[in-house]
């Protein structure tokens, strides 16, 4: 009983990582009809800029997210300007291979500047405390109460908010945005630059409890794409409620199948899904 | 008909450089990167027929030129079977895993087959990794013999190695000539241009897409056979993510859905990662934005911006010889770019 609700709670760590990877890509999924290989670049970069800034300036955990956020974020909206936005009338094709190209050169730069080292990243949320009678880390707790406190920020900011809505009215209709008078540049920027923030949070979250290297993003990102998979392409519960399945079943099948070949389940999971549903768990026609 | 003997006197000109090569420049490196190069060029046509002709993208393919390696690998050490059943087998063995994830993955379409794959390739390398007894995980697998002897031939040395190599690269060439001229290789092309349409034209969609995907994971295998009995030692690296975006820069490079494309890329690329020894690892530095340059700007790679030149010389002559004549044919290339944007939209 104990091993299972140790492992739950490390399911719910997990996934809220996972949840906040997939939303960022969901997001620009729903608005552009892009699938961003690059954002799992963007991801490392997040945890390497927050690594960064407590190192060389010394500055505070929290300060250091912020800026990561803020950059990472920035350069969201450069790619987008640089190269999405060339492509908007292109084969969907070349989307894809764009945002592949753009992978390859962060990585490379990425090892350039920092080195292909395994890093770990300090934290003062280092204390053990016991809770419910599990015993956890700080960090944990943290990651799991940050990342709800985003998922709840996000919906407000899309639901209540005049500029959330526009989000809302591209994904629903590009051209109907378009004729109300919502500039879709703008609101194409402004999705990659939250994308990017997201980005960069969860992997400032949860680069204490992994390592940081230039490949760290290879894995997540590919498992984020199982999440909005499952979760409907452009949904943003589905991301929430996919990186949370996934996490869960990651932890659990980690402990009573096979340590191994954890990595495995999720894309068995999405195999096993797409070969019955060949447009995902929640397809909406005519999104 | 002067232009066709042009082309012929070319493309002879050309396999004869080839054929010579060996003897004009003795040099055991450069060999050797050629023939590697020749290895990767199989594959890259693989790709080339089912992303550059039917339009779908397979992130897989790295993962069943692994396949074939592992194949011919476990065949030959651990079965101990002679080397050319060994190499028909593990094409055989590559097609059939191909036909059974065709099955399942041509389900999907665009961005889900993309990911699909990708996650396919993902499978199989983990897999290939884990599975320790079996594929002797990260440790690899050492000790492959080079290809047996046909009578007096022998293929130890590396001259020997290079021409076997380059036999098979153009027998892979005239396959693929021989497959894009047909009714088939149209059809695929209908596929590309747009399923709808082919589907209205009663095309078996899905019968055609199995076939291009096999056809794509038979010639994936068939280069992995080749690299694991020239290289003689393969690692679960081959088949990582990385193995498929370097297969992908070869393509785009030379010109996706272009028949030259393939070799023109790989060569350029791979001699040019040459000359950037230095960089090694860094050298994505320069292909990466190389990549999405090439997607905005040359979206068919140096043979395609070539054609594009040549049509545009050649309608302009047309243009000066008949005044008269106020419109302009629509190029190849334009062609597909609006009838895609079409499935797009609709």
């Amino acid at each position: 009983m104990d091993i299972l609700t140790q492992q739950l709670f490390n399911g719910l760590t997990i996934g809220s990582v996972y949840s906040l990877v997939a939303l960022g890509l969901t997001l620009v999924y729903g608005i552009l009809h892009i699938p961003n290989f690059a954002h799992g670049a963007l991801y490392m970069l997040g945890a390497y800029i927050t690594l960064t800034t407590m190192l060389l300036w010394g500055f505070n955990y929290w300060v250091a997210i912020a800026i990561s956020v803020l950059v990472v974020g920035l350069l969201g909206v450069l790619m987008d300007r640089l190269v999405f936005h060339q492509l908007r009338n292109a084969p969907p094709i070349h989307d894809k291979i764009a945002a592949i190209g753009i992978l390859l050169f962060l990585e490379a730069l990425a090892q350039l500047i920092w080195g292909a080292d395994y890093r770990s990243m300090s934290t003062p949320y280092g204390e053990v405390i016991n809770m419910f009678g599990l015993t956890v880390t700080m960090q944990r707790v943290l990651i799991n109460v940050g990342a709800i406190a985003v998922m709840i920020l996000l919906f407000v900011f899309l639901k209540k908010t005049y500029i959330g809505a526009t989000i809302i009215a591209m994904a629903q209709n590009r051209e109907g945005a378009h004729l109300v008078g919502i500039n879709t540049n703008k609101v194409a920027m402004l999705t990659f630059m939250l994308s990017g923030g997201l980005a960069a949070f969860a992997a400032s979250l949860s680069a204490p409890i992994n390592l940081v290297f230039p490949g760290m993003g290879h894995l997540v990102i590919l498992k984020a794409f199982v999440i909005i998979i499952l979760g409907g392409m452009g949904s943003i519960p589905g991301a929430i409620v996919g990186g949370y399945i996934l996490g869960f079943s990651e932890s659990l099948g980690a402990t009573y199948l096979s340590n191994d070949y954890k990595d495995i389940i999720a894309f068995l999971l999405l195999v096993i899904i797409l070969s019955f549903k060949p447009k995902g768990l929640f397809s909406r026609e005519g999104f | 008909m002067a232009a066709l003997l042009r082309k012929r006197v070319f493309i002879i000109g050309l396999i004869g450089l080839a054929v010579l090569f060996p003897l004009i420049i003795q040099n055991e490196y450069f060999l050797h990167v050629l023939t590697l190069a020749f290895i990767w060029m199989i594959a890259v046509y693989g790709l080339n027929l089912l992303a550059g002709y039917t339009g779908y993208l397979s992130l897989a393919h790295a993962g069943f030129f692994a396949i074939g390696a592992y194949a011919l690998g476990l065949l030959t050490v651990k079965a101990g079977m002679n080397y050319w059943i060994a190499l028909v087998l593990a094409c055989l063995i590559t097609s059939g895993i191909g036909f059974l994830v065709g099955l399942v993955a041509l389900r999907t379409r665009e961005h889900f087959f993309a990911i699909y794959t990708l996650c396919v390739g993902y499978i199989i390398y983990l897999v290939i990794d884990k599975w320790d007894s079996l594929t002797g995980g990260v440790r690899g697998l050492i000790g492959i013999p080079a290809p047996a002897n046909i009578g007096p031939v022998s293929f130890e040395n590396p001259l020997s190695q290079y021409y076997f190599i380059l036999a098979f690269l153009l027998l892979t060439i005239l396959v693929m000539y021989r497959i894009v001229h047909s009714l088939t290789g149209r059809t695929f092309m209908a596929i590309r241009n747009s399923e709808e349409l082919a589907q209205t034209l009663g095309i078996s969609t899905m019968k055609n897409k199995l076939l291009v995907f096999v056809l794509s994971t038979f010639f994936a295998g068939l280069a992995g056979a080749l690299y694991a009995s020239f290289i003689r030692f393969i690692g679960p690296d081959i088949g990582y993510i990385t193995i498929i975006f370097d297969l992908l820069t070869y393509l785009l490079v030379g010109g996706i859905g272009t028949l030259a494309g393939p070799v023109v890329g790989t060569f350029l690329v791979v001699w040019v990662s040459q000359s950037l020894q230095f960089l090694q690892d860094y050298r994505m530095l320069i292909f990466g934005p190389l990549l999405t340059l090439l997607i905005i700007f040359y979206p068919r790679g140096i043979v395609g911006a070539f054609y594009e030149w040549k049509m545009k010389r050649t309608g302009k002559k047309r243009r000066q010889a008949r005044p008269d004549r106020r419109k302009p044919e629509p190029t190849y290339a334009a062609t597909q770019t609006s009838s895609e944007k079409k499935v797009k939209e609709g």
